[in-house]
């Protein structure tokens, strides 16, 4: 046999075990010849050209799905940003535009469409200013579309006045899904140095550097490398970082081929095959389980940054080697609603907020489904991206803040989002105010890039 | 071009008749074995076969399904996957 069966049982034991599984397969789509001056007609160019893109997206994952027997969970798609696009609009609201990316979305039957976006971190243009006043209210009346808006890149330093106003969004993006315990706020990213190939939502949009169509994989496993990690018998760290290497390898050869063999049914560009280790509401499917296997009894306590920052370089450099198209944001997340293993930590009080804040200095992403007092307040919210932002900024890395003011909560109470969003406790944030540093406004210049201690 | 061979998966309890019930359903659907390999691992029945199919009209659902079928009859669990699934993770 040209595999021998023990490989062939590993194989499927990661599927049906562990939950290996493609994350996504996401199209991207570039919508800049659908611009123009009318907003309805712009809304119909868009439908009709995102129909006649994704009309097979769905069916042809699933063919390959069945072929592999490696399961897909979501399709998405990502779109231009609908702030370049839509500005030679001659309307000041965007609502309708999201609510036509929702019809669209439900017609080809994907899972989200991301692209509700603006890249602002160097100043707003009328565009960008109408669509960052239209998120709540699109976010309230869609429920597949993603919003995200860039407010700080390495290059160009962060803008502040884009941060204070984000505050304010998520605030009452956070009301107008008050219903719904402000689940607005879990579609909504505020970034630094956000990536324009990313698959993964809820910052996934068609940056302006990417071809007319393309597919953008998104691979998972933290339950494999949770599995593999914990079957080393007393291993050193050294021992660890090379077992999950090489189980990271292993998923991002698996990711690469389902990519390209979508891509080539689709007659589209294969883009990157991003592997990043996102949990999931299901056991042993959790990033703080593996921290919690190299030996710390509870994530979040001291030793965590640095187990995650072995954790997040092993990924990398597994999935470096397995594949020259490595993209999007390849690290391991830490959304804390959606990982069975942070909630624990959280409930028992090792895993705070201030602490996650430092985790997302060596691993991807950042501050991620988070649950806070409905009563924190705008200016609070802004200060937290404001910290975030700065941590991207100054490491060169990606950032982002997806942050919810539950409305009517308070700490300790749990969230129930349903689905991949998971559940999440209400964390407490700090009690004195950050008003008078937010309201000041302009910007914090972008950084040198020499004298680098 | 894609090659049509399938690597075909029986894990469960050990059983009579499991390779004949198995492969009946196989030679129905025109699919030929090429290699088979049969262990006990872990107190469990694994037949691992290697199938290649030639015919046009081949249906990889319908034959899934089929097998999905004699598995729950048989009390086994049944994979049909292509074999870059494994040759891809495995095999550089």
């Amino acid at each position: 046999m040209f595999i021998q069966p023990e490989e062939i049982l590993e194989t499927i034991q990661m599927v049906n075990q562990q939950h290996l599984d493609i994350r996504t397969v996401t199209m991207g789509i570039s919508l800049r010849g659908c611009s123009h001056p009318n907003i309805e007609t712009f809304n119909r160019n868009i439908y009709e050209r995102i129909l006649r893109c994704a009309e097979k997206l769905v069916s042809t994952t699933e063919q390959v799905e069945r072929l592999y027997g490696i399961p897909v969970i979501n399709k998405r798609i990502s779109v231009t940003p609908i702030a370049l696009v839509a500005e030679s609009c001659h309307a000041d609201d965007y609502c309708s535009v999201a609510e036509t990316l929702d019809r669209a979305a439900q017609e080809v039957g994907v899972d989200f469409i991301g692209g509700f976006s603006a890249l602002v971190q160097k100043g707003t243009t009328e565009g960008d200013g109408n669509l960052i006043r239209s998120i709540p209210g699109a976010l309230a009346a869609t429920r597949k579309v993603c919003a995200s808006v860039n407010v700080a890149t390495t290059g160009a330093g962060i803008n502040m006045d884009a941060v204070a106003l984000m505050g304010q969004v998520i605030k009452q993006t956070a009301e107008l899904t008050a219903d719904r315990q402000g689940i607005g706020c879990a579609k909504l990213v505020v970034f630094a140095n956000a990536p324009e190939d990313n698959p993964f939502m809820a910052g996934a949009f068609h940056g302006v550097g990417e071809p007319d169509l393309v597919i953008n994989v998104g691979v998972s496993g933290p339950g494999v490398v949770n599995a593999a990690v914990r079957s080393l018998v007393n291993p050193d760290l050294g021992d660890i970082a090379e077992c999950i290497k090489k189980t990271a390898f292993k998923i991002t050869r698996m990711g690469e081929m389902v990519g390209k063999e979508v891509a080539r049914r689709l007659a589209a560009q294969f883009g990157v095959l991003d592997l990043s280790l996102a949990p999931t509401p299901a056991v042993g499917d959790s990033v703080a389980a593996i921290l919690e296997a190299m030996g710390l009894d509870s994530c979040g306590t001291h030793g965590t940054t640095a187990a995650l920052a072995l954790l997040n370089d092993a990924v990398k450099k597994g999935g470096a080697m397995a594949s020259s198209s490595v993209g999007g944001l390849s690290g391991a997340f830490i959304p804390v609603s959606e990982d069975q293993g942070m909630i624990r930590a959280v409930q028992r009080g090792s895993l705070s907020l201030d602490k996650l804040e430092a985790m997302t200095c060596v691993c991807s992403v950042g501050l991620d489904m988070i649950a806070v007092p409905g009563e924190t307040s705008p200016a609070t919210l802004s200060a937290i991206i404001a910290d975030e932002m700065a941590i991207g900024m100054i490491n060169k890395k990606t950032t982002a803040v997806r942050i919810i003011p539950v409305p009517g909560s308070r700490v300790g109470d749990m969230v129930e989002f349903g689905g991949l969003l998971g559940t999440a406790p209400v964390m407490a944030v700090h009690n004195f105010g950050s008003d008078g540093f937010i309201a000041r406004g302009g910007r914090i210049p972008a950084p040198i890039q020499s004298l680098v201690n | 071009m894609l090659s049509s061979r399938f690597v075909v998966t029986v894990i469960g309890l050990d059983k009579v008749g499991i390779v004949a019930e198995v492969s009946r359903v196989m030679a129905e659907h025109q699919v030929n074995i090429v290699d088979i390999s049969q262990t006990i691992m872990s107190d469990l029945f694994t037949m691992i076969m290697l199938a290649e199919v030639s015919a046009q009209a081949f249906d990889l659902a319908t034959f899934q399904e089929a097998m999905s079928t004699v598995g729950k009859k048989l009390g086994v669990e049944i994979n049909v996957q292509h074999e870059d699934a494994f040759r891809f993770m495995h095999r550089i």
